[in-house]
């Protein structure tokens, strides 16, 4: 056993791993926030925005840099959109005295 | 800032990440998680922006973008939330394939090899064609979902079915991934593999969801939620960015799971969902209910009825939603708690048109959620209660559910039958989606309210003035 570990296996780790946390993040999550749950995983997942600015980043700007601008576009319409639309429901849900039930479920 | 460091940044991202995800355990937890989401992303760009040469020119097209995004998320309507949710993962889509055009295009940009090393491609492809059928059966499901099918044949709610369906796509699935690998085997750039591969994966997105329509959009839109986390992460192992591999996994994990829960509501196979053609013949009535007889009565009548109990349950069903009722059904329960009502609300999984999209309707009619009950906690309590209140709601309430060799056999159901007074409102006794006649309409103690959900209740509103 010599030699660095090739990044496919690291990112396999991650992935496995990740998986595993959705798997148990996901299942607490009260079906009545189910709506929300699906516009805030948009938002998250459109941290692809990283992927993004980096393929819009290099100094001569191509055609690669052009897509990549495009993609930040479409990717931010769904950071903002994500999240605030995830707020303004998650408001909806605060209305009238939220006491602490809900435990049953 | 050097690359551990970037990295380390990008953990704490995704440790933000999955506390948003986990605040959605309860309202209240929610409003909080979903700020750590905003805060993570804030560092994800951040960080990002801060190693790359032309912010400038990023930002204009994040503000542009951005700006779209707020208007929208202010403008839209909580009817409107499924299609809302099914452009979004279009968009991921259509990134995640851009951003994959542009590493082939110029891997050094991503510090990567120059050729992109075979491993990296083989990953690229995978991120690329899951992407690009999420752009495109996004697409569709949002004109289906917004009701563009008078616009679009392709739009149509009702499925759209032809002979050689399933081999067609099964033919172009296996040639998609012949290119796929002729892409991962090649040297150099490789343009032509990859974007016959891309081609093909767009029409494979629209054909694979056209044939799913009517009521299982709700899995649609769960599966395509699905489809977007994988593609973020086919994208995050190409560029080996641990923190794309998981926001993408849990999003991933995320939309399975919701498209299990909703397959399970219904009773249905996913993979029977997926060959889609349900609800092809829907509206006819089932055989041999002509001879039972129904007992149905005014508005009038059921406000007597309803003003008269002591505990009302109100089960609101898609055709509610359709008709946009959920704000009189809200000024009636007020009306009745104000006489002395206990009234609550039975919410099925697939109630709405999308997982949890009836919640959000109540909710946005300012009903307090400590009146909203799930099935399962509220099935136990119909037998005590005076009156159940079915409104646009059929199969989730059809007590064949409970009857073995029945087709919907084991289904879950809100167990409307085992309440004293049964009031159900429907347009007609047309059969629901299952095709199924539904016994509860004709026991005894069922009387039908027959017409449009939002013209009934706003009688029975006056009714009970």
């Amino acid at each position: 056993m010599t030699g660095a570990i090739d990044p496919t296996i690291v990112n396999l780790v991650v992935f496995v791993l990740a998986v595993f946390v959705g798997y148990h993040v996901i299942w607490n999550v009260t079906p009545a926030l189910h709506t929300p749950l699906m516009s805030v995983t948009n938002a998250i997942s459109s941290v692809i925005i990283v992927g993004a600015i980096l393929a819009a980043g290099p100094y001569e700007t191509d055609f690669g840099a052009i897509l990549g601008a495009v993609a930040v576009g479409l990717a931010a319409v769904n950071v903002f959109g994500g999240f605030l639309v995830t707020q303004r429901m998650l408001e909806m849900f605060k209305k009238k005295a939220p006491k602490a039930e809900k435990e049953k479920a | 800032m050097s690359a551990n460091q970037l990295a380390l940044w990008y953990l704490v991202a995704s440790v933000l990440f999955i506390l948003a995800l986990k605040g959605l355990s309860s309202p209240v937890a929610a409003r909080r998680g979903n700020l750590f989401g905003m805060i993570g992303m804030a560092i994800a760009v951040l960080v990002t922006l801060a190693i790359t040469k032309k912010v400038a020119f990023i930002l204009i097209a994040a503000v542009i973008g951005g700006m779209i995004g707020a208007f929208v998320a202010r403008r839209v309507q909580m009817t409107q939330m499924p299609q809302l949710v099914a452009a979004m993962h279009s968009l991921v889509g259509m990134a995640a394939v851009l951003i994959a055009v542009a590493v082939v295009n110029n891997p050094a940009a991503f510090g990567e090899h120059d050729p992109l090393p075979g491993g990296n491609r083989f990953e690229l492809f995978i991120g690329s064609f899951v992407g690009a059928i999420t752009f495109s059966g996004s697409v569709i499901a949002f004109g289906k979902l917004a009701g563009l099918g008078k616009m679009f044949r392709l739009f149509s709610s009702a499925p759209v079915v032809y002979k050689g369906q399933h081999p067609l796509n099964l033919i172009l699935a296996i040639v998609m991934i012949g290119f796929g690998v002729a892409f991962f085997l090649a040297e150099g750039k490789a343009w032509t593999p990859f974007l016959v591969m891309l081609a093909i994966a767009f029409a494979l997105g629209v054909l694979i969801i056209i044939p799913i329509g009517g009521a299982d959009m709700p899995v649609v839109i769960s599966m395509l939620n699905s489809y977007s986390g994988w593609a973020a992460a086919g994208i995050g192992f190409s560029l080996n960015n641990s923190m794309l591999i998981i926001a993408g996994s849990l999003v991933g994990s995320s939309g399975a799971i919701l498209s299990y829960i909703m397959c399970k509501a219904m009773n249905r196979s996913f993979i029977s969902v997926i060959m889609g053609g349900f609800g092809a013949a829907e509206g006819a009535a089932a055989a041999g209910s002509a001879d039972k007889t129904v007992r149905s009565g005014s508005a009038e009548d059921a406000s007597f009825l309803l003003a008269n109990a002591e505990s009302v349950v109100i089960v609101p069903g898609y055709g509610l939603a359709v008709a946009r009722a959920q704000h009189a059904v809200k000024e009636m329960a007020q009306k009745l708690i104000a006489k002395g009502v206990n009234v609550r609300y039975a919410i099925h999984p697939v109630a709405g048109r999308m997982p949890g999209h009836m919640n959000v309707l109540l909710a946005e009619a300012e009903v307090p959620y400590d009146q909203v009950f799930e099935m399962e906690d509220i099935n136990g309590e119909l037998g005590t209660t005076d009156v159940v209140l079915v409104l646009g709601a059929n199969d989730v309430v059809n007590p064949l559910a409970h009857e073995k060799g029945s087709p919907i056999y084991g289904m879950p159901i809100i167990e409307a039958h085992k309440a004293r007074t049964v009031l159900v409102n429907k347009r007609s006794m047309a059969a629901g989606y299952a095709g199924l006649d539904n016994p509860l309409f004709y026991m005894d103690k069922t009387m039908m309210v027959f017409g449009d959900a939002k013209k009934v209740v706003e009688d029975l509103v006056k009714a009970l003035e």
